[in-house]
């Protein structure tokens, strides 16, 4: 019964959020709405025994990837956006486009699930750290030793894109010419 | 004990959301919030039939989406930084041609 309350609780704060993050113009204010979603679905790991999960997605998402998000929004002065005005059939079919794209993938998750309800309910089921890196070192090394040497490419990608040796004309350089602009 | 139908059905939503943000944000940062509200929202149905199923290879599944998640936060802020640098706007709209 705590369970169900906690649910719809963080369940609700999740979607408003998520709806927020929508309606919000300025990035900085949905970069916070995504933090707030991040947090909920960490409590929602919580109530499903993702011990580990849980800490990670507080850790890696709502701290370290946001926090990235929060430093090029300020870095980049980002301001509000702007609204292109959209077809009038957009804003007419959109909003049943969204809802049967959610219905189907609720439909679906739901009704190809041969067990509905959680198989052996009394046994305690928890992601602990321990068994997570049994599993992770053990079973699957392979893919993760492949992450270090893909979190490697991405972080020398980064680099080498963000940075402005290495280019021609260097941007940021003082005798760079005035940005083009299309028309 | 929670139905585990209520928790798909609840990534479902935030799956869609996600889509909805990534088609009518204009915002090149928010549509990469747009993507990692996706990915959480799989996150969570990852993570509900590891709980379905008692078995934490759907949990391990989430951390190395988690990884990729970030490597693509990186990389993707990287090339919007590298965009605004010659583009001098985050709007989507005049982004439309590949050379920088």
């Amino acid at each position: 019964m705590l369970q169900l309350v906690l649910f719809f609780v963080f369940g609700t704060i999740a979607v408003a959020a998520a709806v927020n993050l929508l309606a919000q113009r300025h990035p900085i204010n949905s970069a916070l709405s995504l933090i707030v979603v991040m947090a909920s679905v960490a409590a929602l790991f919580l109530l499903m025994g993702a011990e580990f999960l849980a800490a990670i997605q507080v850790i890696v998402y709502a701290g370290a990837i946001m926090v990235l998000f929060v430093f090029v929004i300020m870095l980049l002065n980002a301001g509000e956006e702007e609204r292109t005005p959209g077809s009038r059939i957009a804003k007419l079919l959109g909003f049943p486009a969204v809802v049967l794209l959610a219905g189907f993938l609720a439909w679906t998750l739901v009704t190809r699930n041969p067990y509905p309800v959680a198989v052996n309910l009394t046994g305690r089921f928890v992601g602990s750290p321990a068994l997570i890196a049994q599993l992770l070192f053990r079973d699957f090394l392979l893919p993760f030793e492949v992450t270090s040497v893909l979190i490697l490419i991405a972080i020398m990608g980064a680099v080498v894109l963000a940075s402005s040796a290495g280019t021609t004309a260097g941007p940021g350089s003082p005798e760079r010419p005035p940005a083009k602009r299309e028309s | 004990m929670v139905p585990i139908s209520y928790y798909l059905v609840l990534s479902a939503i935030l799956f869609a959301l996600g889509v909805v943000g990534f088609l009518i944000k204009r915002n090149l940062i928010t549509l990469f919030m747009s993507i990692e509200l996706m990915l959480n929202g799989v996150n969570l149905a990852f993570v509900a039939f590891a709980w379905q199923w008692k078995s934490l290879n759907g949990q391990v599944f989430v951390f190395f989406v988690m990884v990729v998640a970030a490597a693509e936060a990186a990389v993707g802020l990287a090339i919007i930084i590298a965009v605004f640098r010659t583009r001098e706007t985050l709007n989507v709209d005049r982004v439309n041609l590949l050379k920088l």
